[in-house]
């Protein structure tokens, strides 16, 4: 029933490895390890000192000159978004309002903006808490204690006036549609990990259903801040090593925790017709969705992963695709060990045997957690290896973990023929799940 | 092939004017007010010293024995949680033995919990070092840390993630299908309730938890807006402070709460014989994609929004009996928003009256779209409109029917329903009466 078919045209990538799909995809293949010891602040303080970080980006090099003051009112997570929009649009070679505003092309524009949709996952954007403590700590009273009868009076207006704007949800999408001129439908996603699949997910029916020619999607999130970095201590969900080099181990039987990051990706989804009519270079055809909720509770994943296999189920379903027909799998893995274990099962539980036969990406150990902008990531990735028919290997996998017997690919790049990719992608808190199937594209 | 339809088959809220759905619709037709001086925090020095809070809100009220595994939720998943017990006891539900789990859904549009404000201040200013920066100041993440990490905790933490909300409601009642959270600003609980109804449509779903909740009433949330300068500072006058549309109005009312409605598939509900409230026959979704500060002046995204609406559920905009609207009593949304829908609805423009219960509730934020839903759905159950209160003195920039300070009877079949959020975030419903 669903006539219009919907394929991937651009990738648009800001991870540790580099700034573009390309420095991330070169990074993975030649086993570059993203993670290094953290430089924003000092972290002598916590237990955890290392991260994936991303440097040399400089966001006023990617937006329109008009639009440089913007970029003030940016948290990081934005800044992250809106290149990697230019990036994206770049690398579809769509000609948007930004691509003409940087005097890159001639007009007319080659998409309708009123058939241009948005859908970016974000995360919980931290305050930055620089500016906010400046401000927090001119209201103390004698004792050198907060009064919030001084910061009424006198503190608050230490902030900026547009200081709520940059930590807004919605404000990656907005500054995203504001600068490419996107206006058709436009949605922000908030479920942590899983934002990305959920936002590419509802981008891909947007465009089924005929509201929207081309959208852009993905998702993008930095937890490289003091506060970002202490939430996910308190909740457990870090590695206890500092070694850059090693810490993060998806599936690893040394696994014992994650690494945090920042990063994003966002994608180029487009109407099939539509990327023909403009002879697009095409990555893949995005073919299912699937989504879930674990219901046994909303802090721990499910032992057996069944809200994991639940989306697999409806995704395959949706995509007409038998688990058979899946010949790669891109997981999710964080190395966070009841995760990792809950995602295999889950997996398992629908592709049985099959599971542990088929190569398996896991990108995290070079890259860190990039939480609401991981999902994408892993999709842009696995695209590429639709297109390439190579797997990068998964840094810091030695042995795997017998509870999680997927066929990672280590040591050196895979070459194999790819032709129908399993993404899944799930909240570490909250209980969301998504699956993605994507396909070469068949005439 | 025949599009699935969507209908409300069960509505609960939390409202600073109650939450009980008949008592709160009493009151938005006697023009009650739930806005007062704010006790949550001591805000007797900010700008605005006032609020429309949820008063003696008890989960153990709603909740029962489940209670104590959600206690420790922020208070935006709780008020959700509430309204989401009642919704569903509201739909009959718990009472239809062969619901399949794995086809009930949650879209929300959940805003954040309030930051831990006590123990994230103690440990900023123990984190703030005076001397550094050759005197300007700076953080000392170690100093920060030694405080932060002694009193922050990770419940705390963890429960202020937008999505808990939805998690917290799958857990609940089941719900095993596609759970999302959209946090669009003061759209969210629109665009929720309407990517929910797509969601339906296109059969990935029979039921979907839709809705929002969200309290922004803590010291950051109205710094925020106090910051922006979008909230009243009527402070000698807080019950009229909130007036949509009338020329005198300085800024919106934060308030909070929760809404949260069962959406299903027509043919599902009819098989287990639930009553259908009304059916949410269009919506439109857009970026304005101009300013992240202001409005497109024209109303460019609002206009399409009604429009994508209006073509989605076939009507034409004589079709519209009455408009909720976004109205949230700041100069800018009510000039604009009326131009919207001026040029959305051509020559029907005047005839159609138009109000906003923000003028009593106040601005729920992410909540407000699905607040003014169900009170929708209750204006064309009863054939009469909510007023717009406080409203005294015209705005020559604001020139339709606002249904000024009392209820107004009509009949009416067809509402639209508008959410508009900063940045440029444009979402329309329309709500309708189940006819075959």
């Amino acid at each position: 029933m669903n006539s219009r078919r919907v394929v991937i045209t651009g990738l648009g990538l800001v991870t540790p490895l580099g700034i573009g799909a390309e420095a991330t995809w070169n990074g993975l293949l030649e086993g570059k390890n993203g993670i290094s010891n953290i430089e924003p602040f000092d972290p002598s303080g916590f237990k955890a000192r290392i991260a994936g970080q991303i440097t040399q980006m400089k966001t006023a090099d990617f937006v329109p000159k008009t639009y440089r003051k913007s970029v003030k009112i940016m948290a990081r997570d934005i800044e992250i978004a809106v290149v990697a929009s230019y990036l994206a649009v770049k690398d579809a070679g769509l000609v948007t309002k930004c691509i003409l505003d940087r005097k890159e092309a001639d007009g007319p524009v080659s998409v309708d903006p009123s058939r241009f949709g948005a859908n970016i996952g974000a995360g919980l954007i931290c305050a930055d808490l620089t500016e906010l403590a400046g401000a927090l700590a001119s209201a103390v009273n004698e004792q050198g204690t907060f009064d919030i009868r001084r910061w009424g009076r006198e503190g608050m207006s230490n902030l900026t006036p547009l200081w709520l704007l940059k930590f807004l949800p919605n404000m990656l999408s907005c500054h995203v549609t504001i600068v490419h001129d996107a206006q058709a439908p436009s949605n922000t996603i908030t479920c942590a990990e899983a934002s990305s699949h959920l936002a590419i997910g509802e981008a891909f029916r947007t465009i089924t259903r005929g509201d929207a020619d081309v959208c852009i999607c993905g998702g993008a999130e930095s937890k490289l801040n003091p506060m970002g970095l202490l939430r996910q201590e308190l909740l457990g969900r870090l590695s206890r090593s500092n070694d850059p080099g090693t810490a993060c181990r998806p599936f690893d039987i040394a696994h014992d925790g994650t690494v945090i990051s920042e990063g994003g990706g966002l994608l180029i989804l487009e109407e099939l017709e539509h990327a023909k009519a403009r002879g697009a270079n095409i990555y893949a055809e995005l073919v299912g969705f699937g989504a879930s909720s674990n219901t046994h509770n909303w802090h721990t994943p499910d032992p057996q992963g069944r809200g994991i296999a639940l989306a697999i189920r409806k995704a395959l379903k949706d995509a007409e695709v038998d688990a058979d027909s899946i010949d790669m799998l891109a997981t999710f893995g964080t190395g966070i060990v009841e995760h990792d274990q809950s995602e295999a099962r889950g997996v398992r539980t629908v592709l049985g045997a099959r599971a542990g036969e088929i190569p398996a990406m896991a990108i995290k150990g070079a890259i860190g957690n990039n939480g609401a902008g991981s999902g994408a990531i892993d999709l842009a990735v696995a695209a590429l290896c639709l297109k390439n028919n190579t797997i990068p290997p998964a840094a810091n996998v030695l042995n795997i973990d017998p509870q999680c017997a997927f066929k990672v690919v280590t040591g050196k790049p895979m070459t194999a023929p790819i032709n129908a990719v399993l993404s899944v992608a799930y909240a570490l808190g909250g209980g969301q799940n998504a699956a993605l199937v994507m396909k070469k594209l068949e005439s | 092939m025949k599009r699935r339809r969507v209908v409300i088959t069960g509505m609960g809220w939390i409202t600073p004017l109650g939450d009980n759905i008949e008592s709160v619709w009493q009151g938005l037709l006697s023009g009650a007010s739930g806005i007062g001086a704010t006790t949550r925090f001591d805000a007797s020095t900010f700008p605005t010293t006032f609020s429309a809070e949820v008063k003696n809100f008890d989960l153990a009220r709603y909740l029962g024995s489940d209670t104590e595994i959600h206690q420790t939720a922020s208070l935006n998943t709780r008020f959700a949680l509430a309204a989401a017990r009642m919704a569903w006891d509201n739909a009959n539900l718990s009472g239809y033995p062969d619901l399949d789990p794995t086809r009930v859904g949650v879209y929300l549009g959940g805003g954040e919990g309030p930051i831990d404000f006590d123990n994230f201040t103690a440990a900023a200013v123990n984190g703030w070092d005076r001397q550094a920066n050759n005197g300007a100041g700076d953080l000392d993440a170690r100093r920060w840390v030694e405080v932060a990490a002694a009193r922050l905790t990770a419940v705390t933490e963890f429960e202020q993630d937008p999505n808990m909300a939805a998690g917290h409601i799958a857990c609940l009642f089941n719900a095993q299908g596609p759970s999302l959270n959209t946090l669009t600003a003061c759209a969210a609980s629109t665009q929720a309730i309407g990517e929910a109804t797509h969601v339906i449509r296109r059969g990935d779903a029979d039921v979907i938890i839709s809705g929002g909740t969200h309290s922004m009433l803590h010291p950051f949330g109205v710094t925020g807006f106090n910051r922006l300068t979008a909230l009243s500072t009527r402070n000698d006058a807080p019950t009229t402070a909130s007036r949509p549309f009338d020329r005198t109005r300085d800024g919106f009312v934060l308030g909070e709460g929760a809404a949260i409605v069962i959406l299903e598939d027509y043919e599902h509900a009819r098989q287990r014989g639930a009553t259908c409230h009304a059916e949410i026959s269009g919506f439109g979704s857009t970026a304005d994609a101009f300013r992240v500060t202001d409005m497109h002046d024209e109303g460019r995204g609002g206009l399409a929004a009604i429009a994508l609406a209006l073509k989605d559920a076939g009507l034409k905009p004589e079709d519209i009996d009455y408009i909720s609207a976004h109205g949230t009593s700041t100069e800018e949304n009510d000039k604009i928003e009326s131009r919207a829908i001026l040029r959305a609805l051509g020559d029907s423009a005047p005839q159609v009256p138009v109000s906003s219960i923000k003028s009593m509730m106040g601005h729920l934020i992410a909540a407000a779209g699905a607040t003014e839903v169900i009170a929708s759905v209750l204006t064309i159950r009863d054939g009469i409109i909510p007023p717009t209160t406080n409203y005294e003195q015209p705005d020559p920039n604001c020139p339709l029917d606002y249904v000024p300070n009392k209820p107004r009877k009509a009949n009416v079949r067809t509402v639209l329903s508008n959410s508009f959020g900063f940045g440029g975030q444009n979402d329309t419903l329309i709500i309708r009466k189940i006819e075959d």
